[in-house]
Parts: C-alpha cells; structure tokens; sequence
C-alpha cells in the first residue's frame, strides 16, 4: 500500500513540475498581453490544479500557499484584480516557492519563513487593495479548511436515540440529475429504525404519466442518535430542488410516556395535514379515526398510514427502552420450556378438532367461542415460540476466537465479520448448528483463503475476510458463510467425483449440483489432510445436521473470487406451516416454505409428457412423482388430479395427489423409532378430527423423483 | 458485474488517485483527461457515474453534464463534480447543468465512496 502511496506522490511531483513550467511560461506571456483571458485562465487551472492535489497527496503546504495565490488569480481571472507588474513579479516568486517545497516536502519547519510571509503579505496587498477600491464584492474565502460536506456528521455531538419525522418532496425532475431517491432512503436507513411510507397521491394514471418524473413523495420516521445534522447530510445533495421537512417527535423518556401515545389524530394535527377543528369534528363520530379523515377526503391513505407508521415506531421505541430498564429476567430450565411447547401443540390440535366441530354443528354460541379459542391459541402458540428464540449473536461471539486461533496456526491473515447478530432462532437449532458452522468455517479458513503472499501476488488485500451473515427470510432464516478466498474448483471436484465413483465420466451436470457433491461421504479435494480439514469426514456431516433441521445447503462459488455458503432453515422446529394434501382419503402435509405453486394434471387432456412424468410448465419440463405410486396406494385415481410444484434446492419437482385441502397449523410429531428407515417422511401431524397425517420430505422424495427421471 | 465508473480530470495525480481509489472498491474505472475527451469515451463504454473536475481545457465540467444530459442514453447517469471552488455559483451552475452531487477538493478516499455509494447505491 505504502509503495503504491510513494508512486502516487511521484505522479503528483511530476505533474507539478510540469505545471509549474507551464505556469511560467504563461505568467511571462502574460507579461507581454496582459489583455489574453486565455492566458489568465490557464495560470488560474495550473495553480488550482496544484493547489487541488496537493492536498490530496498530502502536500499540505502547497495547498495552502498555493490557496492565497489562486484567491489572488480568481479575482484576476473576473477582471477584479488588473494584470499587473507587481503581480507577475509576486506569481512568479511564488513560482519559485512552489517549487522549492516540492523538492523539499519533508522538512518540518516551512523553508525560508520570512520570505514566505512577505510573499503572502504582498498577495494580500494586492488583494486588500482591491477591496478598498470594490467594497461591495463578496469577502474572498482565505481559509484552506473547506469543510467538505460529507464530514459534517462526525463533528456533530450524539444526542442519544431521537425520533425525527422527514417528510420528503422530490422535484418531478430528480431522476434528470441523475438521482436515485430510493439510494437517499437506503442511507436514512443505515443510520437507525426507519420506516418509509410512500406519498402516491400525486400519481396521475398511466397514459398521463411521464416514466422521466418522479411523482412520489416519502413520510420517513427515523429514530437515530446521530443527530439531525447527519440527516441532512444524506440530503445534501437534493437539499436545493427537494421539499424536505425534518422535524423531533419524540425523545423517549421524556415523561410522555405517562401520557401514553399520540393519537394519530393528533400526530395529523401536528404534521398540519389535518386542522385541528375538522379532526374534532371527524372525532364526533364513532369509526377509527383514519377511516373518517379518509371518507371526508380530508387526507389521502398515504398520510394516514404514514402517521400510524410513525405511531408504531414511537411506540416501539420506548418499549424497547423499557425492554433494557426491565431486564430483569427469570432463567427457566430448558426442559419447561419444551414441555410449554408440547402442550402449546397439543392445544393447536385440539382447538383444530374444536373449530371443526363447531362448524359442522352450525351452533353460532360454539362458532364464536372456537373462534376466540383459536384466536387465543395462536398467540399462545406465537408467544410460546418467541420465549424460545434466542439470538444468534452469541454463537457467532465464539467462532471470532476460533477463526483468531485457526489462522495463527494456519499462518494466514483473516478477518471475521458478522451481521444480523440479532437474528432470532429457536434455542434448538442454534444448539444444533454450532457444530456444523465450525466446520464449515474451519473449511473456509483451511482451503478457502490463500496465505497473505498468495493474496498478495492475485492483487487481493494480504488479510481475508470471513463474513457471517444472518438473517430473516419469511418462514426461514438464512445464515451465509462468505469468504473471499479461492474459490472452488469446479474442475478438481469434477475429477474427484469421477474418481470417487460418484458421477459418471460423461456427466453432465450443472456447476450448482458438482457444488452439491463436496456434501457426499468421504469427499475431499485436498491434497493433504491437515489438522483443520482435508479427511472428508464433515462436510457430509454438515449436510445431515442441516437435512436433520429441515433445512438446506447451497453453494455459490466462483474461482479466485470466493465462496459462499448458504445455510436455509426452518425458524422452529415444533410448528410449520403446511399444505394439506389428499391422496384416497389419506393426508399428507407438504412443507408450504418449499411450495411453488399448485397446478391441474387433466387426464382427458392426455399428451405424450405425461407419460414422461414431465408436465410442461410455462415452457419448462417439471418432473413429477406420482405419491399413488410412490406409496402404494390403490382405488381409483380421480379424473383431474392436481400437482404441487415445489422447489426445493435449486429444483422444481412436482408430487401428484388427487386433491389439495389447504393451509395447515403443522405440530410436529416426531414418528417412532420402528420408522427411522422411512425415508421419504419426515414425522407426522395429528389433525383435527384424530387422523393422522404424514409429513413428506420433499428433499428425499425429489431425489427418488430425480433417479426415475433419470431412468 | 463490477459498476463502472469515469473519472474525468486534466490532473493526471487526481485521476490517478480516484481512479486508484474506485478500483481498489471493486468498480471498474474509464479514465478521461477532459470533457471532450470523455464524451468520446462514453458511447457504448456502458458507464454507470462519471466524476469531473470543473476546471478543464477543451470541454469543462459545467460543458460535460451539459453535454452528458443531453445524451439519451446517459441523461439519468449520475454526475459527481469535483471542486476546489468554495464560491457557489460554480456549484450551482454545476447542478442546475443537471449534476447529481459534488464533493470538495481535497477529500479523502473514504468521502470520494461515500459520495458514490449516496448516487450509485
């Protein structure tokens, strides 16, 4: 880095030395037509030239000096100062002085002081003395510190955690400055909890609208502990063009919270959307509040759903304050809490049979009080299942040590990044997920990141970079392992899997499923076993723990540039959401994390794919399984049967039963151990009237699928 | 893919410096020496943002935007200029030729990604 620095300088000498040649040469011309503009203009870019990367390069002296003696030109270049005498003699001093800091940058002391004074006095004389003659001209800036205005932020002093209300008013022209107003909410979000709510009222129809104008405003509330400053800054640039209004809600802890929270009425009120007499008005009448506003088409729903927006946040804001005051806890021995959860399921069943009952009863009183009964579960069950989650931070807390120790060991230079610490999973899965992270981590330390020469000589930074990240994704949580190592090589995996018998020589499969195979027993494609990693054992350890958790493995790697790994689990373990399915009068549950899509298989509509076991879906075969078959099912198949298309691991499949029933609450049951070889289910589910239902395991099940489309 | 980015400067050191500074950020880079210059490199070149300077022989910086917004295919690229100007109005008439944001000489390589990661994402 530091040589690159020096080269850097070089550049900057050499340019400057040049500059400063040209600068006589001009500075003499000048001399001869003191008239030529031109003239002035190229000594004014020289100097700003030199001024400008001076700083840059870290040649501050220069900048400074050559700052008074541009200020000097400027004025010349508006025709303020005339070309005088006394002024080329003092430029080309200057010259002279330019030059010798540059031969002699390093010295501390400025050389030859007294002359650098008189000089600047002598540019000043010039200066002032054009002053007394035009006082009416705007004062000259005479300091070098110009205050860029991304800095600003930083001087600015913390004010704690605040709320801010912005409301954001681009000018229909932004996008023709090339501004993306969408980047400007990203940063908004970077500095705290933001909540974004779009304006479209001014969205005019389709034919009338312009795609080059931008017709949407934003009402963001912000809570930060940056300061205000700092969401100007993000502003900075549209400040001029765009209506901005920033504006402090609420600071919690500021004895509102005994008031208890505003009510959007008045959160309207205060933003001036709506007066306070038409709110007291609307408020005569018994209706929620924004539904009113919006039936009298006082305000538009964009602006109600924007005060809620802020509402919610203020609000959830302080309870998280008083989340941190009250964090007393009471420690509970895990078992309870598993014994809370089985009885939680057990109540899910149970109220599943009561709700069936009640609706085939047609008894209204027992509709009602199922449906409080259900309502009353679900929150149990949601509460239940929030005291199990824990937050992954203190998993990832452990693997910094183990990365420090491994690459010390290693010799090599690694860095450890994390994100989504926060993220939630139940307490199990995080237990069960320990061992498989080490693993993969200790692989990417191992055969991922190339020793620091190695990164050196590819052009690379000497440290490497492991990233952990977390985070949620509906039903599922994704945990990436990044590195940005070598990358694997699709051509070694591909000869080991050939050697090891695991694909056959003229195979073709795509890189995503050679990927896949590093996750098979017994492969490695490390020359030497080390310590860390290399026997082969582990990688398809990893692959049963995730199988075991629900969960899925993918790999994305490029050579040379990294890997990533992607972990996709389940957020709990005790309770899906399912797809109810029927096969003759049997049920069966499909995960609906991995359902697609479901789709009609026409049997008076035969065509030569379906007895391929393809189904041609927009244009793509999709293989299909047909579960009669697979589980042996006899009795008559229906006329139209349907197909849940699911994808699971890149792959889209389908499973052909007779009909689909719908959504289901799935507890999970574990099945016996007189099961365990089952392979293509996964536990099972009771339903509401008693029966029981088998949970399929749609990674299994795809792979029979796949070896008989293969066949 | 990598975005890619023109640096347009007449100081070789500057464009050295930025350009240095983008690459090491993982963009790619076209380099410039003036507004001419880089109207001749942009079609086809698929750039994403362009940095000038203001102050440059041939085509200025004010002159570039002016140029580079007319341009269908660039109009909503977005422009940074680099100033060393602390007057406003060349700031001004800087945006009102349709710059997308500035950023003041000097800076240092921390600020100059900033500013693109504000207009670039």
């Amino acid at each position: 880095m530091n040589h690159i620095a020096d080269a850097q300088s070089e550049v900057y000498k050499e340019e400057a030395r040049e500059l400063l040649t040209v600068l006589e040469d001009s500075l003499l011309q000048l001399e001869r037509s003191p008239d030529d503009k031109e003239l002035v203009g190229q000594i004014f870019r020289a100097l700003h030239t030199i001024k400008g990367s001076g700083s840059m390069f870290g040649f501050d002296r220069i900048a400074a000096f050559t700052h008074e003696v541009e200020t000097t030109f400027d004025l010349v270049r508006n025709s303020e100062i005339p070309v005088s005498k006394a002024l080329i003699d003092h430029t080309l001093q200057a010259k002279d002085y330019i030059k010798l800091l540059l031969e002699e940058p390093t010295t501390d002391e400025a050389p030859c002081e007294q002359d650098l004074k008189t000089l600047i006095g002598s540019f000043n004389k010039l200066v002032s003395g054009h002053k007394e003659t035009m006082t009416q001209n705007p004062p000259t800036n005479t300091s070098t510190t110009i205050t860029s205005a991304q800095g600003a932020s930083s001087s600015n002093a913390p004010a704690g955690l605040l709320t801010y209300r912005i409301r954001f008013c681009p000018a229909s022209d932004i996008f023709l400055t090339g501004t993306n107003p969408l980047f400007l909410l990203d940063e908004l979000q970077e500095l705290g909890e933001c909540r974004a709510v779009a304006q479209t009222n001014a969205l005019s129809s389709l034919e009338e609208m312009n795609p080059e104008l931008c017709y949407v405003a934003w009402d963001i509330v912000l809570t930060t502990d940056k300061g205000i400053e700092a969401i100007r800054d993000v502003f900075i640039f549209v400040e001029d063009t765009a209506a901005i209004h920033i504006e402090k809600v609420d600071s919690p802890g500021d004895g509102a919270a005994e008031e208890g929270y505003k009510k959007v009425g008045e959160i309207l009120v205060e933003r001036g959307d709506v007066k306070a007499e038409e709110l007291k008005e609307a408020l005569g009448e018994q209706k929620r509040i924004g539904d009113i506003l919006i039936d009298k088409g006082i305000v538009t729903r964009d602006k109600i759903a924007s005060a809620l927006a802020e509402q919610e946040q203020v609000k959830e804001v302080r309870e998280k304050k008083a989340k941190e005051e009250a964090a007393s806890s009471i420690r509970v021995a895990a078992a309870k809490l598993d014994k809370l959860v089985d009885l939680v399921g057990e109540l899910v069943t149970v109220q599943a049979h009561l709700s069936q009952k009640a609706n085939s009863q047609a008894d209204p009183e027992l509709v009602l009080i199922s449906e409080e009964v259900e309502r009353l579960t679900g929150e149990l069950r949601d509460n239940t299942m929030s005291i199990r989650m824990v937050p992954i931070g203190s998993t990832f807390g452990r693997f910094s040590r183990l990365v420090r120790d491994l690459s010390k060991e290693l010799g090599k230079e690694i860095e450890m990044a994390t994100e989504g610490a926060e993220t939630e999973l139940d307490k199990t899965v995080i237990e069960r997920l320990n061992d498989p992270l080490v693993h993969l981590i200790r692989n990417s330390i191992d055969h991922g990141i190339e020793p620091p020469d190695v990164r050196e000589s590819l052009g690379k930074t000497r440290k490497g970079l492991i990233q952990l990240t977390a985070r949620h994704a509906g039903a599922q949580v994704h945990i990436e392992i990044t590195d940005d190592g070598a990358g694997l090589d699709s051509a070694r995996i591909r000869e080991k899997a050939i050697e090891k018998g695991l694909i056959s020589h003229d195979a073709e499969i795509t890189e995503k499923e050679l990927f896949g195979l590093i996750f098979a027993p017994g492969f490695s494609t490390a020359e030497k076993v080390s310590n860390v990693s290399g026997r082969g054992v582990g990688m398809d350890v990893v692959k049963r723990t995730i199988d075991a958790l629900r969960g899925h493995i993918e790999v994305e790697s490029e050579q040379g540039m990294g890997t990533t790994i992607t972990l996709k689990l389940p957020l709990t373990l005790a309770i899906i959401d399912g797809l109810l399915v029927e096969v003759d009068k049997d049920y069966y549950v499909l995960p609906l994390s991995s359902v697609e899509e479901c789709i009609e298989l026409d049997h008076s509509k035969k065509t030569r794919q379906q007895d391929g076991r393809f189904v041609n879906l927009r244009g793509h075969l999709v293989p299909y399984v047909r579960l009669r078959e697979q589980f042996g099912v006899k009795g008559d198949i229906p006329d139209v049967e349907q197909i849940v298309v699911t994808g699971s691991e890149g792959n889209k499949i389908g499973f052909v039963v007779d009909q689909v029933i719908g959504e289901h609450q799935t507890v999970i049951k574990t099945l016996s151990r007189v099961y365990k070889d089952v392979d293509s289910v996964s536990g099972a589910t009771i339903l509401g009237d008693g029966t029981v239902a088998l949970i399929l395991d749609i990674s299994k099940l795809s792979q029979v699928g796949r070896c008989e489309g293969n066949a | 893919m990598a975005k890619c980015i023109m640096t347009v400067d007449d100081s070789v050191s500057v464009r050295q410096m930025v350009s240095f500074t983008l690459k090491n950020a993982g963009y790619d880079v076209v380099e410039a020496s003036d507004g001419k210059d880089a109207l001749g490199k942009l079609n086809g070149s698929g750039v994403n943002m362009i940095i000038t300077d203001l102050n440059m022989p041939n085509l200025d910086g004010i002159g570039l935007i002016r140029a580079v917004r007319s341009n269908d295919a660039y109009k909503f690229v977005p422009i940074v200029m680099l100033t060393t100007e602390s007057q406003d109005s060349k700031k001004q008439e800087g945006k009102s030729a349709g710059a997308t944001g500035w950023i003041v000489k000097p800076f240092k390589p921390e600020q100059l990604l900033g500013v693109i990661k504000k207009v670039l994402g």
